[in-house]
């Protein structure tokens, strides 16, 4: 694949305006399928979680989980859509192996949400209303294995395996409209957007919004238009962007890409395209045809729902504090920093460090945690911060800090025991012995060997050159091996040089 | 009892002879067992034999023995229509894209049959996925009518309708998506009701046309319909569309319709467009002299316009075929059934194309391109979209006609029985057969089809159908046992009685 | 129905085309036997547009219903993986196997 000339982004904002769309896919947390009383559940044995319905059995039947349903219009809502009177299911006709109706039920012209609004705002404290066409329920496809060929890519393998756990878990999809006139922000408003979704799912408590697992789906749709013309232009479709920084790299890829293509004469294809997160660009899909024809239908086997006024209601006085309204309200409420507080969302851990402060901890305690140390061993080990400890240990682990019982130091070491499964962070302390030495005795002892030790600093000390204290402080800290706290320490140096 | 006395027992009448003690299943299950060995070589209405039936119905046997309280049809004899699954006996709904599969799940209405005591005999052959009216169209070859075996047996259920009529079995299930248990009733003399859509559950029953779809039972009488409509009716959760009715008994309707009561103030319709041009004179006498014996009897006869009725096979064939396309995609070589791999290899694309090339015969390959079509871009408004419209005008149409009747009668279908391979070639001709049969699968109304005669030019039965407005299924087992009692009194017996007598080894092309 | 003449729409082309659709390889002698009959069949049935003018709204299902949910609790009809793989052509280490796939993830 040769690799695709870019123009300077904002070279290419000069000339070009940006113009987005995402589709975003987030999995329901039902305890069963869309459709199929199979449970609902990740990392079961292949082919394990399945009914006649999930495998399409010859005979076999759909139903709607009710679950399922009143998750969509909660997320309706919260995307600030009208829930539709009367919507129902759809088949959309293609045959792919891990689809095995080699049909999907989905939502056509009837979904259960549509035209919404949510409010982000960027870093730069600029808000932008992202208009929602609709948001819709549907069920998710099979997964495929590439064998043989080349590592697991599907191009160059000999065949595939499909466990078809994932077919029929509950989907809702959630379509922008166009958004426009975000310019240079265009990257920010991808990677805000979908950060805000998934904060959504989250308040909401309808999905485990876990992008590394797929429970959270983006796909950008990215076209350019010559400053001052109306008509959009051509746009792609880059698929399957499964994280917040790659949502904003492939939005900016795509602009500098397309400007590039653009300026010198060339046009668009309207084509998928696909997200590379090792070399940070995209690839040419499938081109949009006539072959893409779904012979879309209304599903004979289900029937239409029609949610009445008291449930959308009941939901309704439900619903969590929309994310926008929330991000300003704990920025204030924390007292934070328009930095401090960016710093938080731009590391996605705005929950975590929620629930860190509910859990006990101050606000800067819960931030500093969050997106210093954890962040930094999750970079390490290439994982998910959340996924390392939980909000109520990195609070008790605040908690013995704030109470003198370790030092930063310590308790670094005592998180690095929490992370790995060593306990809580009590446990940790106990089992490892790093609390603070917060015994006097052994201190003065360790504190009058050092003075002795070096009689010079014992004078400077007493003709008042207080400074001279830290070389003591140092000595007695190394001997305690660390576990002592060096402002008792330095309060002892000087009692004693003094007595 | 002798063997073919038992065969020629309704189930009723079993019934009670199991319920007393005078016979047990395992004889009444070897005699039909006996009589499928010695017919079916020629009829060809079974496409598998429960290898189990004989310890199914000494399980029955000894479950009454214990004195265990026993529902009515225990220990009686079933054949099952192949396009309902089985977890003891294959499903390949006539198909050879699953030739041998055997579900690991029992259709609803088989499960019910089961939970009944009912002993499931076998599988019944039938057009390939239900698509025909002759059952020529299975790919196991096809059925002959019992009344002359070079005849067809309607379809698609013509094994079910033929093992009835050879006294294989006394009661088969069917499924009825355009008349397929009704049209075979007719040309095989027996009794077969396609229920209220939604009365019975379409759980494991092979999807057709999934809006269309009824199971629905076949028989000799219509009481016996009505005891087998009573064990499979009922709301099951595994299926969204079935109605979360509560049913009165079909067999105590048939019962009360047998006294004739009914009749007298019974208001009759008689549908202008279900009858004159291309109906078969005999077909439209039987019809006519079926309706004065109900005036005689105190019903009114009234003339029903139905204008929209005319485009109701237009409708159908754009509507089954379309729901059919989609229904029919999961036969793709990946997770049962037939896999046919290209020489060579191939991409999946090529083996699942190869597969159903392989796989389904050509009316199935006819119908799927059709509905294709139907649903494909540039054409769903014209086509599907239109066919849903005139739906509606046909719902209309019957509204229009039940707040005038009580129920409307037609002839269950055109003509009798035609020839093996009369109408193979011609798929417009074939179509045609379903006309009288079609609305109601279209409004989603029931439908039973009664003997009512044989057409004095072939000697052949011929059936007379009513239809009931939705959810009155038991009307319908009302005014037919009161004609089946009418009929019989002037027959002096059932019109099986008139059948010929099938003698082992006599050849068939 | 009297017409018997066959749809101009119906062209060997138009056939090809569903068969792809359709995921059913047709051979040529097929596709031109297709092509008559669906012709006929086409001119046939295409009178339905005649008489579903914009105001009748269209039925899907013969008995309207709605609302129909079930619980959100696993239910009495889940597979073994055994039962699952039962009827597999070929399958590995529980899961089906099929041939290479020619393009992309969906
Ligand atoms: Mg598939
Ligand atoms: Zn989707």
């Amino acid at each position: 694949m040769a690799k695709a000339k870019l123009m300077d982004f904002d070279k290419a904002l000069e000339l070009y305006e940006p113009v987005l769309g995402f589709e975003v896919h987030v999995e329901l947390n039902t305890e069963t399928k869309m459709f199929s009383a199979a449970p609902n559940n990740f990392g079961a044995a292949p082919n394990t979680n399945l009914t006649p319905v999930c495998l399409g059995l010859p005979g076999s039947l759909p139903v709607v989980n009710e679950q399922a349903v009143r998750y969509s219009i909660s997320l309706g809502l919260a995307l600030g859509c009208s829930i539709a009177e009367s919507s129902r299911f759809a088949r959309k006709n293609y045959f792919y192996p891990d689809m095995a109706k080699n049909y999907q039920i989905s939502q056509y012209d009837e979904p259960i949400a549509y035209e919404g609004e949510v409010e982000i705002e960027l870093a730069s404290g600029r808000v932008i209303h992202v208009p929602i066409e609709r948001a819709h329920m549907e069920e998710d496809a099979g997964k495929l294995t590439h064998m043989g060929g080349s590592t697991g890519r599907i191009q160059g393998a000999e065949y595939s395996m499909v466990d078809y756990n994932r077919a029929g878990v509950p989907l809702v999809e959630i379509v922008t409209k166009p958004i426009v006139g975000t310019n240079e922000d265009a990257p920010e408003v991808g990677r805000q957007y979908v950060s805000i979704i998934r904060d959504m799912v989250i308040d909401l408590g309808i999905s485990d919004a876990k992008m590394e697992r797929g429970n959270l789906r983006c796909d950008a749709n990215i076209s350019l238009r010559p400053r001052g013309q109306e008509k959009l232009g051509t746009r792609t479709e880059t698929k399957n962007v499964n994280s917040l920084r790659s949502v904003e790299r492939a939005v900016r890829y795509e602009i500098q890409r397309q400007a590039y293509i653009l300026s010198n004469g060339g046009s668009i294809t309207q084509e998928t395209r696909h997200w590379h997160e090792d070399t940070g660009e995209t690839s040419a899909g499938r081109p949009k045809s006539d072959a893409d024809d779904y012979r879309y239908f209304p599903e004979p086997d289900l029937l239409p729902v029609q949610p009445t006024a008291q449930l959308i209601e009941e939901l309704r006085a439900q619903l969590p504090e929309a994310p926008t309204l929330r991000y300003r309200r704990l920025k204030g409420e924390w007292g934070f920093t328009d930095l401090e507080f960016q710093d938080i969302q731009n590391s996605g851990l705005l929950t975590e460090v929620s629930a860190t402060v509910a859990a006990g901890a101050s606000p800067q305690a819960a931030r500093k945690w969050w997106t210093g140390e954890i962040a930094r061993v999750a970079n390490v080990q290439g994982v998910e911060a959340t996924s390392l400890v939980s909000a109520e240990n990195v609070a008790a682990l605040a908690a013995l800090v704030d109470a003198g019982t370790l030092t930063d130091k310590l308790a670094r070491q005592v998180l690095e025991g929490v992370i790995a499964g060593e306990g809580t962070p009590q446990q940790v302390v106990d089992a490892r012995g790093l609390a603070v030495v917060s015994d006097d005795g052994a201190l003065i002892i360790a504190i009058d060997e050092a003075l002795a030790a070096q009689p010079d600093v014992l004078e400077k000390i007493r003709d008042g050159k207080v400074q001279a204290a830290g070389a003591v402080i140092g000595a007695v800290m190394k001997a305690m091996r660390g576990q002592a706290d060096a402002a008792r320490v330095r309060e002892l140096v000087l009692e004693r040089a003094q007595a | 009892m002798t063997q073919t006395d038992l065969t020629r027992l309704s189930a009723a009448d079993l019934s009670a002879k199991l319920a007393s003690g005078e016979v047990s299943s395992v004889e009444t299950t070897a005699a039909h067992l006996e009589r499928i060995a010695e017919v079916d070589s020629e009829v060809h209405a079974f496409l598998h034999i429960n290898a189990r039936a004989h310890e199914v119905a000494a399980s029955i046997d000894a479950r009454r023995a214990a004195g265990e309280e026993l529902g009515p049809l225990a220990g009686v004899p079933l054949a099952i229509k192949d396009v309902l699954v089985t977890t003891d006996m294959p499903s390949t709904s006539g198909s050879k894209i699953l030739e041998g599969w055997m579900s690991p799940y029992d259709a609803t209405v088989v499960a019910r049959s089961r939970a009944a005591g009912l002993v499931p005999l076998g599988k019944t052959n039938m057009d390939e996925f239900a698509m025909g009216s002759s059952t020529e169209h299975s790919a196991y070859g096809p059925t002959h009518n019992p009344w002359d075996l070079t005849r067809i047996p309607g379809g698609s259920g013509g094994g079910s309708a033929a093992a009835v009529a050879a006294f294989e079995t006394p009661l088969a299930l069917g499924s009825d998506t355009g008349g397929s248990i009704r049209q075979p009733a007719h040309v095989t003399g027996t009794v077969g009701v396609k229920p209220t859509y939604g009365a019975v559950s379409r759980y494991g029953a092979i999807a057709l046309a999934s809006s269309l779809d009824q199971v629905g039972p076949c028989s000799r009488s219509v009481l016996d319909a009505g005891l087998l409509q009573d064990v499979i009716a009922g709301h099951d959760h595994h299926d969204s569309t079935s109605l979360p009715d509560a049913w009165p008994s079909m067999a105590a309707a048939a019962r009360e319709g047998a006294t004739g009561q009914v009749l007298k103030g019974l208001r009759v319709g008689v549908v202008k467009q279900l009858q004159g041009e291309g109906f078969q004179t005999g077909v439209t006498q039987r019809f006519t002299e079926s309706l004065a014996l109900l005036e005689a009897q105190g019903a009114e006869i009234v003339e029903i316009d139905a204008p929209h009725f005319e485009y109701a096979v237009a409708a159908y064939y754009l509507i089954l075929p379309a729901e059919a396309s989609s229904n029919l995609a999961k036969f793709d070589s990946v997770r049962f059934g037939l896999r046919v791999t290209p020489e060579g290899g191939g991409t999946v694309d090529h083996v699942m194309a190869a597969t159903r090339e392989a796989g389904f015969g050509p009316e199935v390959k006819r119908r799927i391109i059709l509905g294709t079509y139907a649903l494909s871009a540039g054409y769903y408004d014209a086509y599907y979209g239109s066919a849903q419209k005139v739906r509606t005008l046909i719902q209309r149409d019957f509204a229009s006609a039940f707040s005038r009747v009580d129920v409307l009668a037609s002839p269950s279908a055109p003509t009798t029985a035609f020839r093996l391979g009369e109408k193979l070639e011609d798929p417009m001709a074939m179509y045609l057969n379903d006309v009288t049969t079609i609305p109601a699968n279209l409004a989603g109304i029931p439908g039973i089809s009664v003997p009512n005669g044989l057409a004095p030019e072939d000697g052949l039965p011929v059936g007379i159908q009513f239809m009931a407005p939705a959810r009155e299924d038991a009307r319908l087992y009302r005014v037919g046992a009161a004609l089946e009692a009418l009929v019989e009194d002037q027959w002096g017996g059932p019109l099986w009685a008139q059948a010929p007598e099938l003698r082992a080894g006599k050849g068939v092309n | 129905m009297p017409e018997t003449s066959s749809s101009p729409e119906i062209t060997p082309e138009v056939v090809r085309h569903l068969s792809e659709l359709a995921k059913i390889q047709l051979g040529e002698d097929e596709i031109t036997l297709l092509t008559a009959d669906l012709g006929q069949i086409v001119s046939n049935i295409a009178k339905v547009s005649e008489v579903a003018t914009p105001d009748i709204p269209a039925t899907s299902h013969p008995i309207p219903l709605q609302n129909v949910f079930r619980p959100d609790v696993v239910g009495d009809n889940v597979l073994t993986a055994e039962q699952a793989l039962s009827g597999a052509p070929e399958q590995f280490e529980g899961r089906f196997v099929v041939s290479a796939i020619l393009g992309e993830e969906q």
